[in-house]
């Protein structure tokens, strides 16, 4: 009799034991959701922006500030060309990164954009952008990449600068899946 | 009636003799012995790791050790001492007593039992021996944040294979304790009249079981970022390793409060007994259990308000932090209130549990400074941090398993403890632990932070006392082993009683008990 009573009691554990299991990779695409409806933690949008039609209000100017940064001592040169940029909401605006490959060989490399601060993320329109694809570089090869962006005037009206900040991440040389599918959630990889 | 047959079956239940006893065993009391002693083992190996930190830190400058060193060591010692030290403690507890205090004859089941034990060693076996590896031990903090935490050398896949075997261990031993009290408390022994130590356990043993694979899963994504070309928190490939960290408090802030809810229990326990009065509000005390297990679910982000939460989110994480005072106070007001009016005696259990009250309750107000989240933004990451959950864990959690050794010894083993060293002991340990811990509250609010292997010479002073502290602490812990193994060998014979006030079916039976208990369920009154 006790046998069949530890026999549900266990069962059912073990159960939740699995579904909990479950449960922390199902915070992986959750947490994605949540991250690009919100735009929490700086995360913007890594391919292009609808091409909308906005309202240009020539009254408010915004500043937008550049930051170019490398992962680890990857030693590659990477800056933007201007480092700060006054726009107004609506209106498109091209600006470029400068990149050089300083090794002897050929590399392969990707850039993540973040956007400080973080509830503006959303507003932050980038409709061409070198960080949507991987760029490959031949040795000592150096070259500017174009972004063309818009701010969504429906910025919050308390946001004066904004910051989007690039990390440089020199990828294997092997093909590894980081191009196609993966890049937008890692949950994907498994 | 009960007695008559336990003492009948004393001659014929002896345990098998030598050294495969310990291996097959599937006895209870076996199995909690086991455990109670690993864990006193790993208490003196985390020990000593905590000690060469604190001599390191004993002047400015590098003196003992390389920093990378310095940084194995803060990392095993909070892995050794939280899923070695304390938990295993816990279990030990647990195993022992619970079957007594609800009148069971073994846990539900002993097979299951004996596993989760012998998986321990195992687990450590592979955690202690990358101490010896190239690139040496984990040495990024025991929250093992990526992506730090993926340079580790060879000893990475060790660290998660580790990790997953402790939560397996730990996953087994909860689902048996669930199952114990579930399905065999003595016939009449309603949930609402068992003891809280039962109470508590029983709800740390869900949480367990809520958060052990959370971990699990955690650290298998680890695993696959770092061997597998995975993303999930590789930035470059589009993860993010900002979700670590809320993956992993969502994990770790229900695991801080399994290190703590059955010290609760034991505390609940111990001061009714030298109070020589019921606990004051058990329904409360209950209540107030499950109230915290509930809350721990939603406040993991208070650990990371520095990275970048929107506003709604950091009120959201401090507003429900600050409720958990809430049922929190509510315990420390029953402890008292059971003392108020109390005929109350000062053996040594009763000194261990009366400094848990006070000291834990101090480590309890930092904690709710911290939750404040414009003032955590000063004190991130700093020795106030340090300070904090070292008050909750040791004259918190430690003091506690201390106090129920102290208080169940006499039953296990038959023999008093010697009160005259447990109280030169429990001076020693309450002194050292303040001259350890103490003067990090004021390092942190001046700025000193946490896991810093030298640091600047206005905070020379007080990090001087902390570690003369600590090795008052550390060195007193030797008392504490002379005092076991001397009980363990002999010394005045205790009563079934024990202590005079003492309430609950593990005191109807002899002392020491023997090796089978109530086959027979006792009645319930």
């Amino acid at each position: 009799m006790s046998r069949q009573l530890h026999g549900r009691v266990v069962s059912r554990l073990a159960l939740f034991t699995v579904a909990m299991f479950g449960f922390g990779f199902a915070l992986v695409p959750l947490y994605d959701v949540i991250c690009d409806v919100t735009g929490l933690n700086g995360r913007t949008a890594d391919e292009p922006a609808d091409q909308e039609t906005y309202v240009i209000d020539e009254s408010r100017a915004v500043t937008v500030e550049f930051v170019a940064l490398e992962n680890g001592y990857a030693d590659w040169e990477f800056r933007p060309a201007v480092t700060r940029m006054t726009v107004v909401p609506g209106k498109a605006y091209h600006t470029t990164f400068f990149a050089r490959n300083r090794k002897t060989e050929a590399k392969v490399a990707q850039a993540v954009p973040s956007v400080a601060p973080g509830r503006a993320a959303r507003h932050f329109n980038k409709t061409e952008c070198f960080c949507f694809t991987r760029q490959e570089f031949q040795p000592g090869e150096g070259r500017d990449m174009p972004l063309v962006f818009v701010l969504d005037p429906r910025l919050p009206s308390d946001v004066s600068t904004v910051t989007l900040s690039y990390t440089f991440f020199e990828l294997q040389d092997t093909p590894v899946a980081v191009n196609n599918g993966v890049q937008k959630s890692g949950g994907e990889g498994v | 009636m009960s007695t008559d047959a336990i003492a009948h079956d004393d001659h014929h239940d002896e345990p098998a003799k030598g050294l495969m006893r310990w291996v097959t065993t599937t006895n209870h009391k076996d199995i909690g012995t086991l455990y109670l002693l690993f864990s006193l083992l790993m208490f003196f190996v985390g020990g000593a790791m905590a000690l060469v930190i604190r001599a390191e830190l004993f002047q400015p400058g590098l003196q003992l050790v390389d920093p990378h060193f310095f940084n194995q060591m803060t990392t095993m010692h909070a892995l050794v001492m939280i899923f070695g030290a304390v938990m295993p403690a816990f279990v030990g507890l647990a195993n022992w007593l619970i079957p007594m205090m609800i009148g069971a004859p073994d846990m539900a089941l002993p097979r299951l039992n004996n596993w989760s034990f012998w998986i321990m060693p195992f687990a450590f076996t592979l955690l202690l021996a990358t101490l010896f590896m190239d690139g040496g031990a984990p040495a990024s903090g025991w929250t093992i944040y990526p992506p730090l935490s993926l340079q580790t050398g060879d000893a990475f896949p060790f660290l998660i294979f580790a990790i997953h075997f402790m939560g397996i261990s730990s996953v087994m031993g909860s689902i048996n304790i669930i199952a114990t009290i579930l399905n065999m408390r003595a016939p009449g022994m309603s949930l609402m009249k068992m003891p809280l130590f039962v109470w508590t356990w029983l709800i740390t043993a869900y949480l367990l079981i809520a958060v052990m694979p959370v971990l699990a899963g955690a650290v298998t994504m680890l695993l696959t970022d770092k061997f597998f070309a995975t993303s999930f928190f590789n930035a470059a490939g589009g993860g993010d390793p900002v979700m670590f960290q809320h993956i992993f408090w969502f994990f770790g802030h229900p695991e801080v409060y399994i290190l703590i809810l059955p010290a609760f229990g034991i505390i609940s326990q111990i001061i009714p007994t030298f109070s020589r009065k019921p606990l004051f509000g058990y329904a409360s005390m209950v209540y107030a259990t499950a109230s915290i297990a509930f809350l721990s679910f939603i406040v993991w982000a208070h650990h990371m308000f520095t990275v970048g939460m929107p506003l709604a989110g950091e009120l959201f994480f401090m507003y429900a932090t600050s409720l958990i005072a809430v049922p929190t106070g509510v315990k420390v007001f029953n402890w008292v209130a059971t003392m108020w009016k109390g005929a109350i005696t000062f053996e040594t259990p009763m000194l261990f549990a009366l400094a848990f009250v006070v000291l834990f309750t101090i480590g309890g107000f930092s904690g709710l400074m911290l939750a404040m989240a414009p003032a955590d933004f000063q004190y991130h990451d700093t020795y106030f941090v340090v300070a904090h959950f070292h008050y909750v864990l040791v004259p918190g959690a430690i003091f506690a398993i201390m106090a129920a050794v102290y208080y169940w010894l006499p039953k296990w083993t038959g023999h008093m403890i010697d009160e005259s060293l447990g109280r030169k002991h429990f001076w020693l340990s309450v002194i050292g632990v303040n001259i350890l811990f103490f003067p990090q509250h004021f390092l942190g609010l001046a700025g000193m932070p946490r896991r810093i292997p030298d640091y600047a010479l206005q905070f020379a002073e007080f990090n001087a006392l902390s570690s003369i502290g600590a090795f008052i602490f550390g060195l007193s812990q030797l008392m504490f082993l002379w005092i076991v193994i001397k009980t363990i060998r002999g010394g005045q014979q205790a009563s079934d009683q024990v202590w005079e006030g003492a309430k609950g079916l593990e005191w109807t039976l002899p002392s020491p008990p023997p090796y089978h208990t109530f086959e027979t369920a006792p009645e319930i009154k």
